[in-house]
């Protein structure tokens, strides 16, 4: 059974979205996702300064299995991505909501992070799958 | 419905991930493909390959049967339990499976081919022994352990007794022998020293369990695959088919041309390929920076485009290797491209084989 945390949101491609409150939030995939993924072996994340729109193809996180796109949750500009993946990939596997996270967005409209999926839609999306 | 091996409820136990595999619900790996990997390179792991397919072959015609059904000469064994690696060809020279064939005596052979193309190879072999005097013997009644890495041989010396340490004691590569219940081979899959053991079905389990006790790591489907590509083995249904010639797939060596006379299902059309010298040759290739290679990509050389047939990441080196198939005058040492999600990019051509008893042959 797959872990997913109440506290934050999700979109339907299976990133999880936290806000921090300060204007920003910090995005990965979820745990259902990496076990479906299976060993990364590469992330190919954006550059800090870009701007992305909602549903753009940011990053490329290739597994032993297959190369997949994440996409952007929310509009905004890339204010961080997560340097350790370059080095350590695993990490988005072993620890998916913690030090695998992948980029963080300064957002252009908080109406968006609210119109995405909470935990139990998620759960109830994936059982879809 | 879906076929289980015995080894179905330890997997489970040891928290596989199951998958459909032709049929057959086998481990994909038991948490992360990669230590997996790591642990028959530099240990040993242990793989249920219970779901291949032995068939024994015995009677007066034995030996002049598989002289015609492969394209590798049975005449060259000659040891007792000595095993042969060969393509099993159809009139038009395409692959209808590889297969390694152990020798007993003249009339008894044991061959063990894929569970993919169990059904076909079985219709095809029974169908190609009318008019010779054998009996061909599926036995279902074994499972198959492979244990394979460094530590193997060593550790699966632990469980034996006497007489089967004995019965194995300075075995060479590629032979098998019948030692108490367990028929142990020298053979693998993953370019490590190790062995592939044949087991009455109801030992099997126990069999799991100790090796399980002694340390050995279970590994999935997924790590035997990055095994076999990193030692540049095929695997059959991507690296060949009955759409491909043997010349095309690496395995002209298990051709055995001579003696003339011996006529092998597929001969006429792979010595006129090979005359004509038209076939596309298999090659490996590297990518070394960031980007995985996979089965299908299109490779662009000066010569014309080729296809990767296998490709993965190397947990061994840490980058992408493929096994390709290219036109014959690309060389090894030449760069080609692949087209990669819609960029080129450059790779080296090198000799299908890229790690050997956990080194790097690059």
């Amino acid at each position: 059974m797959s872990n997913i945390p109440s506290e934050l949101k999700y979109a339907t491609t299976h990133e999880w979205v936290r806000n921090e409150g300060d204007g920003t939030v910090t995005v990965g995939i979820t745990d259902h996702a990496q076990g479906l993924l299976g060993d990364m072996v590469f992330v190919e994340l954006p550059e800090v300064g870009d701007t992305v729109s909602t549903g753009d193809d940011i990053v490329v996180a290739e597994s032993v299995k297959a190369a997949s796109d994440i996409y952007a949750p929310v509009t905004g500009e890339i204010v961080a991505v997560n340097e350790e993946l370059e080095d350590s990939p695993e990490l988005v596997n072993s620890d998916p909501f913690g030090d695998g996270w992948m980029f963080k967005i300064k957002f252009d409209d908080a109406s968006e992070i609210e119109s995405l999926l909470d935990a139990e839609g998620y759960e109830n999306s994936i059982d879809e799958d | 419905m879906i076929n289980k091996t015995v080894l179905h409820a330890k997997h489970l136990e040891s928290g596989a991930k199951m998958v459909d595999f032709h049929g057959w619900e086998m481990p994909i790996n038991y948490g992360s493909q990669i230590e997996e990997h790591h642990a028959v390179r530099q240990s040993a792991g242990m793989f249920d390959v219970s779901h291949m397919t032995i068939v024994d072959i015995n009677g007066s015609d034995a030996k002049a049967f598989l002289r015609r059904l492969v394209t590798n000469d049975v005449a060259k064994l000659t040891v007792p339990g000595k095993a042969l690696y060969t393509g099993m060809c159809n009139e038009a020279g395409g692959v209808i499976d590889d297969l390694i064939i152990y020798y007993f005596t003249e009339t008894d052979y044991r061959l063990v081919v894929n569970s993919a193309t169990r059904e076909k190879d079985l219709a095809w072999i029974g169908k190609q022994a009318q008019g010779f005097d054998v009996t061909v013997t599926e036995r279902p009644e074994f499972g198959m352990i492979a244990v394979q890495g460094p530590k193997a041989k060593g550790i699966v010396a632990t469980l034996l007794n006497e007489e089967q340490i004995k019965a194995v004691e300075g075995m060479k590569p590629f032979f098998g022998v019948q030692a108490g219940d367990f028929f142990i081979a020298t053979t693998g899959y993953t370019g490590e020293d190790g062995y592939e053991i044949v087991v009455p079905e109801a030992q099997t389990a126990d069999l799991w369990q100790k090796l399980l006790d002694a340390g050995v790591k279970p590994c999935g489907l997924g790590s035997r695959d990055t095994l076999r590509l990193e030692a540049g083995m095929n695997l059959y249904g991507l690296d060949m088919d009955e759409s491909v010639s043997p010349l095309a797939a690496n395995m002209a060596w298990t051709i055995s041309w001579e003696p003339e006379d011996r006529n092998f299902i597929g001969r006429e059309v792979l010595a006129a390929q090979r005359e004509a010298g038209d076939q596309l040759k298999q090659v490996g290739l590297v990518l070394t920076e960031k980007g995985v290679l996979r089965a299908g990509v299109k490779v662009i050389s000066e010569a014309g485009e080729g296809v990767i047939t296998s490709g993965t990441f190397s947990p061994t080196l840490g980058h992408s290797i493929a096994i390709a198939r290219v036109p014959r005058s690309v060389k090894i040492g030449d760069t080609v491209e692949v087209e990669m999600r819609k960029k080129l990019v450059k790779v080296s051509v090198v000799k299908p084989g890229f790690v050997r008893n956990g080194q790097s042959l690059l």
